[in-house]
């Protein structure tokens, strides 16, 4: 079968838990503004986050690693300001 | 094994054949930690695949399989990786990976499309709508050519292990 799901490395890496609100106000904003995304899904223990706790200093979800930038960034607050900023009109 | 009555015979599987392209597909690669959509065609760039069809996450026949795999460790002595394919959730997954103690990543399937693709269905007495791959081992090299195949005629029947090591050395 040849799904053409993209999976050669986009340049943005989304570390999520499913059903995570705070983690799709941040999928919204990527499709927004068109951006190739891939998606790292974790568990909601804290625990077994290890992952996060290694690219972003935190153990909370939403983070974002962008390559095009060097930012890695918690905060779907702070993401989404970033998104904007970076990619929206006025960027 | 010696018993006194016969084992299930499955019905004549339609796997492609050593030689032939596998193919390609796009699943949640399940490691310790997260997961994420993952080609075969990614995995293959980067050298050969022996990918590990087998039963749900559970009970014996999952367990025996990977046992046998993370003890022989064979990625550690040839040019190899070692990934599985069952139809467990991403969450069944990452449970089994835990407590078998293994760092070999797992493809995650439920709607058992790649299994069919691959044509090695199970479909499965006594339990309604589901199906799951049968045993099988593909041996893949870095252009998606089928190396090496294995798949299992019986219910239960595991890999020759010793058949797939001498393939790995013949890489």
């Amino acid at each position: 079968m040849s799904e053409s799901t993209p999976t050669t490395d986009p340049s943005i890496t989304l570390y999520r838990l499913q059903a995570c609100p705070f983690c799709e106000r941040v999928v919204r904003k990527l499709h927004e503004y068109d951006l190739d995304y891939r998606s790292r899904f974790v568990e909601a223990m804290h625990s077994e986050r290890d992952v996060v706790k290694r690219i972003s200093g935190k153990r909370t979800v939403p983070a974002i690693v962008d390559e095009n930038t060097g930012v890695t960034m918690s905060e779907s607050a702070n993401i989404v300001d970033y998104l904007d900023n970076t990619y929206g009109p006025g960027a | 094994m010696d018993l006194d009555f016969d084992v299930v015979d499955l019905d004549e599987s339609n796997h492609p054949d050593a030689g032939s392209q596998a193919p390609d597909f796009v699943r949640p690669l399940v490691n310790d930690e997260y997961w994420e959509d993952v080609a075969l065609s990614d995995l293959t760039a980067d050298g050969p695949i022996l990918l590990v069809f087998y039963t749900m996450d559970g009970d014996f026949p999952a367990t025996y399989i990977w046992n046998e795999l993370r003890d022989r460790a064979w990625d550690d002595d040839y040019d190899v990786t070692i990934v599985g394919l069952s139809i467990s959730s991403p969450y069944e997954h990452k449970t089994f990976i835990d407590e078998r103690e293994m760092s070999y990543r797992l493809f995650s399937d439920p709607q058992n499309a790649v299994a069919e693709e691959y044509g090695i269905i199970n479909g499965l007495d006594g339990m309604a709508g589901i199906s799951e791959p049968r045993p099988a081992v593909f041996l893949i090299d870095e252009e998606r050519a089928i190396q090496y195949v294995w798949v299992a005629q019986e219910w239960p029947e595991f890999p020759d292990y010793d058949e797939i090591k001498d393939e790995l050395a013949d890489l």
